[in-house]
């Protein structure tokens, strides 16, 4: 399966660890459903990559199962976590939306559904870290202004709408500050209660 | 490595992958059986379904991920944007008040049920070659999809383009009505292969070159051309300089059609899309046939002795070879060789390889900016990709080593510019 990937790796790496780019994401170790959900929606257009919409146009479902489930069992090492460059006082607030999320603006803890690890929840929620600074920022921008959708009741929207510019710098960069977890595996399916219904991730 | 054939003319830019049509039309097919249309058996709408297969109206009659045959899908041209229309049953907005009497004279001779001249991005030009039994097949078919209450979506062509009356011209100089005559000094085979290659196929609307009025000539039939809009090169069938088949055996034809992956090459950008909506469903016996035809058209054209000679000086086309071997050895050998021989069946061989050394070295310049997937078919379910290279290789990198494999092992292509190159980062990708 490697070699089928290699296309993949180019930008992902060969194990789906991720590159210095900014703004090609880890893959390895995501649930599966997860990134099958991305390539689909890659391959139909409703997710929009010029890239990635035109390497995925005319793979069948069957191969895109296939390679989800191969980045999904990869475990290559997390990458250093970065040095935030931003205020301490931004850093603290960026954990505290993590970890306990702010139930007075009704905003949820990212570890609610994406695990008190943050290495995701089967079959569909993925993990958050090793993941560069500038690419969360950059989701969480797109769920904001709907650039970037998913399967109705679309969660990530609602949560990402609650988020300032300010909370959402906090936020990725606490993320790719934090070290890569001590053990890699996702949360089992069902095993959070979710306070949002998400599309994706029925339950 | 990288043939490209298309089906539509003037080319839609092919957005996304069909595959929420295919499952429809799966679907469709079994309501097919269970009502069929007034008057028409099962076995005709089955056969229906298949020529439309073969038509690859699904290409252009459906929206990624929307509704089969729903229309609307947008197909920039180079004289504005034109919109397919609804084909499915619906009375108000799609051909449900048609007879097979009106969906035969607009196959045949483009005209629609009021009579008005269709644009030729509707590839009448072929269709007018298929019988008419076929065309009531195709007809049934589309009489048996679910019907789709959209309206068409209004035409945003440029003036004077928006003037169908001046389509008459373009039919003086372009369009031959009439239904494919079988040449009775040639097998049944090769007769059933010219019917589904210039008819349904309607192949020579991306593999014949078209001219400033979109129109092409019929004298070089399948001789190549760029495909407006989407660039990249559909290679001529003619010239075994470029995608020519006349040394290649009919297996490798056939698999390149059928598969999307033969040990001569693979399919990539708009010709993996023929295969995957369309040729992959295609029986074994059609697929064979096509290729008969295919291998025995006349070998002519292309023949340009381009290969060879530029304008690069001798000392700048060494540098570039130099350059270009390093990235080769460092980037590519490991699955297409040291010497370009490819690991079959995976990794196409580059050396000796025609859609290398074409005189266009547009679809090598993709294939190294962008990478891309053979389609995944039934034969060929999980196909390998070559990687993209637009993020890692400066527009000279890209340059050189396309001069590389263009120029080494044999190969006799020209050498290419990082202006070349860096013009192709901006082509449509979807």
């Amino acid at each position: 399966m490697q070699a089928r990937v290699l296309a993949c790796a180019a930008c992902h790496g060969a194990k789906g660890e991720g590159t210095d780019n900014d703004y090609f994401p880890r893959l390895a170790g995501k649930p599966a459903g997860y990134l099958y959900n991305q390539l689909i929606a890659f391959r139909d257009g409703h997710r929009q990559y010029p890239p990635m919409n035109y390497l995925l146009a005319y793979l069948p479902d069957a191969y895109l199962h296939r390679i989800a489930e191969y980045f999904a069992s990869q475990r290559p090492p997390y990458p250093p976590a970065s040095t935030p460059a931003i205020p301490a006082s931004l850093l603290a607030r960026g954990q505290q939306l993590a970890k306990l999320g702010d139930p007075s603006k009704d905003i949820p803890a990212c570890a609610s559904c994406h695990g008190a690890a943050l290495t995701g929840m089967e079959p569909a929620i993925p993990g958050l870290l090793g993941l560069h600074a500038d690419y969360i920022s950059a989701q969480l921008g797109a769920w904001r202004y709907g650039t970037r959708k998913s399967y109705a009741p679309d969660c990530m929207h609602e949560v990402a709408s609650r988020l300032t510019n300010d909370d959402i710098t906090a936020v990725a960069a606490w993320l790719a500050a934090s070290p890569g977890p001590a053990n890699p595996a996702f949360a089992p399916a069902g095993s959070l209660k979710m306070p949002l219904r998400c599309g994706s991730e029925p339950q | 490595m990288m043939e490209s054939f298309v089906p539509a003319i003037l080319s839609l830019t092919r957005s996304l992958a069909r595959a929420g049509a295919g499952l429809a039309l799966a679907a469709s097919s079994a309501l097919a059986f269970a009502q069929g249309p007034s008057g028409a058996s099962a076995d005709i709408v089955k056969r229906g379904e298949y020529l439309a297969r073969a038509g690859d109206c699904v290409a252009c009659h459906t929206q990624p991920g929307d509704k089969l045959f729903g229309g609307g899908r947008a197909m920039p041209t180079p004289f504005g944007t034109l919109y397919s229309p609804n084909i499915t049953a619906d009375n108000e907005t799609g051909i449900g008040k048609w007879t097979a009497d009106e969906f035969y004279r607009m196959m045949h001779t483009g005209r629609s049920r009021d009579g008005s001249l269709l644009y030729p991005a509707m590839p009448y030009g072929a269709y007018t070659k298929v019988t008419r039994a076929d065309s009531d097949a195709i007809f049934a078919y589309l009489r048996s999809v679910p019907p789709v209450h959209q309206p068409n979506r209004p035409h945003e062509m440029r003036f004077p383009y928006n003037n169908r009356e001046l389509l008459l011209g373009w039919r003086t100089l372009y369009f031959r009505e009439g239904e494919y005559q079988a040449d009775p000094t040639r097998s049944v085979e090769w007769n059933r292969g010219a019917y589904l290659v210039q008819g349904l196929g309607h192949c020579s609307m991306c593999h014949t070159a078209i001219n400033a009025l979109g129109g092409s000539s019929e004298s070089k039939a399948f001789e190549g051309g760029l495909i407006p809009m989407q660039d990249w090169y559909a290679p001529s069938l003619t010239s075994n300089k470029e995608a020519g088949l006349g040394d290649w055996s009919i297996e490798d034809i056939s698999d390149l059609l059928q598969k999307g992956v033969a040990k001569r090459g693979a399919v990539y950008g708009p010709m993996a899309e023929v295969v995957y909506d369309s040729l992959q469903y295609l029986s074994d016996d059609d697929v064979r046939a096509m290729a008969v035809y295919l291998k025995s058209l006349p070998q002519h054209g292309g023949d340009n002795g381009a290969n060879g000679k530029s304008a690069m000086s001798g000392e700048e086309r060494a540098l570039l070879v130099r350059l270009g071997a390093k990235i080769y050895d460092a980037q590519c050998a490991t699955c297409h060789g040291k010497r370009g021989e490819g690991k079959l069946p995976d990794f196409p061989p580059l050396a000796n390889n025609q859609s290398i050394q074409m005189t266009s070295a547009v679809n090598p310049i993709r294939m190294v900016l962008n990478g891309g997937y053979a389609p995944g078919t039934m034969k060929n379910p999980a196909p390998y990709g070559m990687p993209p290279f637009a993020q890692s290789l400066s527009d000279e990198e890209v340059a050189a080593v396309v001069t590389f494999i263009r120029t080494a092992w044999g190969n006799r292509g020209t050498p290419v510019t990082a202006k070349e190159a860096n013009a192709l980062r901006s082509a449509t990708l979807n």
